[in-house]
């Protein structure tokens, strides 16, 4: 649900659309974003767990805590909860992504 | 889901003609016209609605929510009417927005507005641009690069009217900043209204066509269109992860995405798509546009290096890869 619209059940994102219909890959799709996204929060001291395969919980070290709909709803929240700019073409995470 | 069509261009570009011209198409017959000039053209027997440039923009930052309260107002109307049976029925939309608007925010507002988007389908952006003030236009006007950027077909208009320099000068800027969108002269051809006004993003159409590979010329300004190309399959999840994560930081910046992919996994292409922070579903198309199975993405970005783009993707593709083989 977006918060602000109060639309419950909003159009599936963009990034759910490749799996399909078969919902053990979606499964598998949604613990390898999971795991990916948080490589990056990694960086910003951040992590994301899935919730109940309908949605992600994103919390920080210090025990903030928010839930996001979509990816689309990832960043944004990231950025708010950790009042740091994530930008994926900073140097800085580019060479931690690429150190492993 | 009915298509709508954006028809946009700066002031003076020659947006209604070409509106005039199209709906004299018997093929365009059934479509309905919502344009913001009221009373400027006598369309008679078109369904006229009034839009004004208001723009609500909630607080938040979340984009779904930039949605402009009026264009969705006259829209949700029409459907309600054609529903009704007041208006006859019609098979198309077209929007022609004033000259100068930005073509992002009524794309967003078909794409998130909870009643529309179960309704409407954005179609094409149709950008209008004329020879003579064209490239002066372009050079001033950071949203007539908007524009043009945004397009899915360019018309150039009123080439009777500019020397030949000056329309060669225009189509070199017009390329260097949309280097894939088809380019129609309307003063010496006769138009297609119907591949004008086709839907290429819900189409599935191999509107990857042109094969744009090479950078574009440098043109004036800050504005760059590049293609990236891929040998091995991309991955779906690393690719969403990266471009969300992009658009959320760059969007205004990244004036158009497009690309046809060879995902990790699925058999058939698939067609990615998107105009600033918003991005289309994609579409699985039945078969590869040509012989090159490679991946290409096209982005036509403002005041973003290259270099910085195709580094960020490749490290979150090599992340992806690195956790595949584990």
């Amino acid at each position: 649900m977006c918060a602000l619209c109060g639309v419950l059940g909003g159009p599936e994102h963009w990034t759910d659309a490749a799996a399909g219909a078969d919902s053990a890959a979606r499964r598998r799709e949604r613990a390898r974003r999971v795991a990916l996204a948080n490589r990056v929060l990694a960086q910003y001291a951040m992590r994301l767990d899935d919730w109940q395969g309908s949605a992600y919980m994103l919390s920080t070290a210090t025990g903030k805590q928010e839930m996001v709909e979509t990816l689309g709803h990832l960043w944004p929240a990231a950025e708010r909860l950790s009042g740091r700019a994530c930008d994926p073409l900073d140097p800085a995470l580019l060479a931690r992504l690429e150190a492993r | 889901m009915t298509p709508v069509a954006l028809l946009t261009g700066f002031l003076g570009a020659g947006k209604t003609t070409l509106l005039q011209r199209l709906l004299a198409d018997p093929a365009l017959a059934d479509t309905a016209v919502l344009i913001n000039e009221f009373g400027e053209v006598g369309l008679d027997h078109h369904l006229l609605e009034r839009i004004d440039e208001r723009t609500v923009l909630l607080q938040s930052g979340c984009l779904c929510c930039t949605v402009r309260g009026e264009l969705a107002q006259a829209l949700r109307d029409l459907l309600s009417r054609r529903t009704r049976g007041v208006v006859p029925p019609f098979a198309r939309v077209v929007i022609e927005s004033t000259g100068l608007a930005d073509p992002y925010p009524a794309l967003s507002t078909l794409r998130a507005e909870p009643v529309l988007r179960h309704h409407v389908a954005p179609g094409n952006v149709v950008t209008v641009v004329d020879a003579p003030n064209g490239a002066a236009n372009l050079a001033r006007h950071a949203v007539s690069t908007r524009q043009v950027a945004a397009a899915d077909r360019l018309v150039v208009t009123k080439t009777d009217l500019a020397d030949a320099a000056t329309t060669a000068a225009l189509l070199d800027a017009l390329r260097a900043i949309n280097p894939t969108a088809p380019l129609l002269r309307a003063a010496e051809a006769p138009l297609d209204a119907a591949h004008l006004l086709a839907s290429d993003a819900t189409g599935g159409r191999a509107w990857f066509g042109s094969a744009f590979t090479a950078d574009s010329p440098k043109h004036g300004g800050d504005i760059a269109a590049f293609a990236l190309t891929f040998d091995v399959p991309l991955d779906w999840v690393a690719f969403g992860v990266w471009l969300t994560m992009l658009l959320n930081r760059h969007g205004e910046r990244i004036l158009r995405v497009k690309g046809i992919l060879a995902v990790a996994g699925a058999e058939a292409p698939v067609a990615v798509h998107g105009v600033q922070h918003l991005v289309h579903p994609p579409v699985h198309l039945r078969a590869w546009p040509d012989a090159d199975r490679r991946s290409r993405l096209v982005f036509i970005v403002q005041g973003l290096p290259r270099a910085a783009i195709e580094r960020s993707l490749r490290a979150f593709l090599g992340v992806a890869a690195q956790a595949r083989a584990a």
